[in-house]
């Protein structure tokens, strides 16, 4: 779950340089930055996620399903919390201070994992701070991205910004595995390891992102929570959050999809960590390239088709193709739609919500995408548990396909593009 | 804030920062490696030389366990079980990503067949007889809602060399109805003398069930609600298992024994909450792991299955008990 796991986080730094070298103008370096703090985090957090499993159960001998029922908490205090840290970016004009506040939260929490020891409800504790760390720190990130550069160029910088962040995703459990092999199962080693990573990328954030950044207006009179729940008055802005919504309402989540491919083809369980994989890999080559495609046919374009992709991933699980094929079908359609939707969106909304709202603005709309795909997937398991998992599919087909012809309509064409 | 810092000093003190995290982390990780200890060295017990208690000791090795007394198998598993002809070993190879292993061993504790899956080794039984094995993994990565966790499990006919990875095929009837969902997991399965009858955990929308199967016919059916990890008694009458009685995550767990006749419910004197799936000393007396000292240390108990009584360490540092009655 890309969205739900904080997508938004952040990521290292050399792969943005070769295209923002052929590119017209350069992707500016506080996007590279934030990249760069994204890359690392993720290696960072997705080390944790990697072993949590083994930790809990061989390294603490807990049993984690007494951990399970924490996820739907979660989103929900995620998204609360997502709110709260971009309107009080906003509020201060303090972008880089509340978002370093998420990033260093994060970080103590490796070391809060490790000190927790079998105490389920201290790693319970840990494990939601970690979460709300990545709530508070993802609007502000993506408010700096779209305040650090012109709005033309948007897309690319999104699309450089979450290729980096997806490379440390992809590196992350690897590096993990690795770790565990190299020292015959130290999971400490594993988190100290995770937590020097993290501290670094906080430092990253400190020395090359800007503190003030020029297009945020540091205004005397600070917005107020009421203006932020205002923003949907405006007709671009509402017009762009209720497609997100719609869309994410019949999203279902790219873990459920893995549960249906694991159910057609009977796959052994050891492959179930390299199906993430496999989409983050599309999704990190495509990010880019489909960033700049948004910059110059408007973002409304793939953000659309991307959703189309998704279409796609559903039926070809519905379809009767298997094997390989399907699977590196599905793996293909799942990192398109992420490459076409994820930090599309953020450069979709974001030059509609006034510069003084921008975190907030963007914050909404990542929690209005997060709360309808929580909601798609609540309702597509009671779907397969009433019916059967075709059914599931063909009815979550059936509402995409709809949604889609809805959001071609809603969205107005070019909505964003520069005058 | 930084911008009254030139560049270069900004690349240089970040540099520096690095060098000390990257070397803080080199250094721990080095010692971690330092740390493993080699497996105990093979003292050619065996099930079919040492009866008595078999228990997975602190250092991971399966060993043979006479109170402080230990002869060590050189066996490394996460869990192990021995019964009748044959002894199960769980264990987890690491790897990108690690994977686990079942190790079914005969009465030498000579590996006769290993089969290879993913997922963290959590429950291992044999049947009375020896001929099937089972075993039950978590998993990750399986469920919709990100980072939850479900299980699995799987038979292994030991006869006809027949395997089930994933037992969730089950036509499973619930409450007198046929019944599937995408959230079915099954844990703990426990077999009867017949090598077809097993009994196990069924869980499906937030409850458990016990659930008698027929291995042959491939169906299933709830018994009762709230059952967790049985496991049979010797004489196939009683199932020892773990009962929720508290929710939430801290101490959730109380071990009880249901007489299967009489559908009656006797909760043990073991007041602690069990997480484990007890194996029978003998037909009175249950075993099971709990929380030792330091962390992530385990002691073996023993109870009488009757509710009477109290509890008794049987073992420091060790866990996964299981009896080799001959």
């Amino acid at each position: 779950m890309y969205l739900a796991a904080g997508r938004g986080g952040p990521a290292p730094a050399p792969a943005p340089s070769a295209p923002a070298r052929q590119a017209r103008t350069r992707v500016g370096s506080t996007v590279v930055a934030l990249g760069a703090v994204s890359l690392v985090t993720d290696i960072s957090s997705e080390m944790v996620t990697a072993v949590l499993p083994l930790y809990l159960v061989l390294g603490l001998g807990l049993n984690p399903l007494q951990f399970g029922f924490l996820d739907g908490l979660y989103n929900g205090v995620t998204a609360f919390v997502r709110l709260a840290g971009g309107h009080l970016a906003d509020r201060r004009g303090r972008h880089k201070l509340v978002a370093g506040c998420g990033y260093a939260l994060s970080a103590v929490c490796k070391l809060g994992l490790l000190a927790a020891g079998g105490s389920t409800a201290a790693l319970t504790a840990a494990l939601a701070a970690d979460r709300i760390g990545k709530g508070v720190r993802t609007a502000p990130r993506d408010a700096l991205i779209t305040l650090s550069c012109a709005e033309r160029d948007l897309g690319r910088a999104f699309g450089v910004h979450r290729a980096m962040d997806t490379t440390g995703a992809l590196l992350g459990p690897l590096a993990a595995f690795a770790l565990l092999w190299l020292t015959a199962d130290a999971y400490d080693a594993v988190f100290v390891v995770s937590f020097c990573l993290a501290l670094f990328a906080v430092l990253l954030l400190y020395a090359f992102v800007p503190g003030r950044t020029p297009g945020a207006p540091s205004n005397s009179r600070a917005p107020k929570l009421r203006s932020v729940f205002r923003l949907p008055a405006d007709r671009a802005f509402r017009r762009i959050l209720v497609t997100a919504t719609l869309l994410g309402l019949v999203s279902v989540g790219d873990g459920f999809l893995y549960l249906v491919l694991q159910q057609r083809l009977d796959l052994d369980t050891a492959y179930f960590p390299l199906l993430p994989l496999g989409s983050a890999a599309v999704y990190l080559l495509l990010a880019v390239p489909v960033g700049r495609i948004a910059d110059r046919t408007g973002r409304r374009v793939p953000y659309l088709l991307g959703h189309a992709a998704l279409l796609g991933a559903y039926l070809a699980l519905c379809s009767p193709a298997t094997g390989w094929p399907l699977t590196i079908g599905v793996l293909l359609l799942l990192g398109a739609f992420y490459a076409a939707t994820d930090g599309v969106l953020m450069a979709l909304g974001g030059p509609v919500v006034p510069a003084d709202r921008r975190a907030a603005g963007l914050a909404l709309l990542q929690s209005g995408q997060a709360v309808g795909r929580l909601l798609a997937s609540v309702l597509f398991g009671a779907a397969w548990t009433l019916w059967s998992m075709h059914t599931a599919l063909a009815l979550a087909a059936a509402a995409l396909t709809l949604a889609l012809l809805t959001a071609c309509r809603l969205l107005p064409a070019r909505p964003t593009e520069p005058r | 804030m930084t911008p009254t810092l030139s560049l270069r000093t900004r690349i240089g003190a970040v540099a520096l920062a690095a060098a000390v995290l990257a070397a803080l982390a080199v250094v721990y990780t080095v010692r971690a490696t330092d740390r493993a200890q080699p497996g105990a060295a093979a003292s050619g017990v065996t099930l079919a030389n040492t009866p008595g208690l078999y228990a997975r000791t602190a250092e991971g090795t399966v060993a043979a366990v006479h109170g402080d007394r230990r002869k060590d198998t050189g066996l490394t598993c996460r869990r192990f079980y021995a019964a009748g002809t044959s002894a199960v070993c769980l264990t987890t190879r690491p790897g990108i990503p690690p994977r686990s292993e079942a190790i079914v061993l005969d009465r030498d504790l000579r590996p006769r067949r290993t089969v290879t899956f993913g997922g963290t080794p959590n429950r291992a039984r044999v049947s009375p007889s020896g001929r099937m094995v089972s075993w039950t993994v978590f998993v990750s990565g399986d469920s919709y809602a990100g980072n939850a966790f479900s299980t699995r499990s799987g038979i292994l006919d030991t006869k006809t060399g027949y395997l089930i990875k994933n037992v969730e095929t089950l036509q499973l009837t619930l409450g007198g109805r046929r019944y599937s969902a995408s959230d079915v997991n099954y844990w703990g399965i426990t077999f009867a003398r017949d090598d077809n009858r097993f009994y196990a955990t069924v869980s499906t929308r937030g409850k458990t069930y016990l659930v008698e199967g027929d291995l042959n016919a491939w169906t299933a059916r709830t018994l009762r609600e709230n059952v967790e990890c049985p496991s049979l008694s010797p004489d196939g009458t009683r199932l020892a298992y773990k009962k929720r009685v508290r929710q939430g995550s801290s101490d959730p767990w109380r071990l009880h024994v249901l007489d299967l006749k009489t559908m009656q419910d006797t909760p043990l004197a073991e007041t602690r909450s069990v997480d484990d799936q007890a194996a029978w000393l003998d037909g009175a007396t249950l075993a099971y792991a709990l929380p030792g000292r330091g962390r992530g240390t385990s002691d073996i108990w023993s109870v009488p299955a009757d509710g009477t009584g109290t509890p008794v360490r049987v073992a420091r540092d060790a866990s996964s008990p299981s009896i080799n009655a001959s």
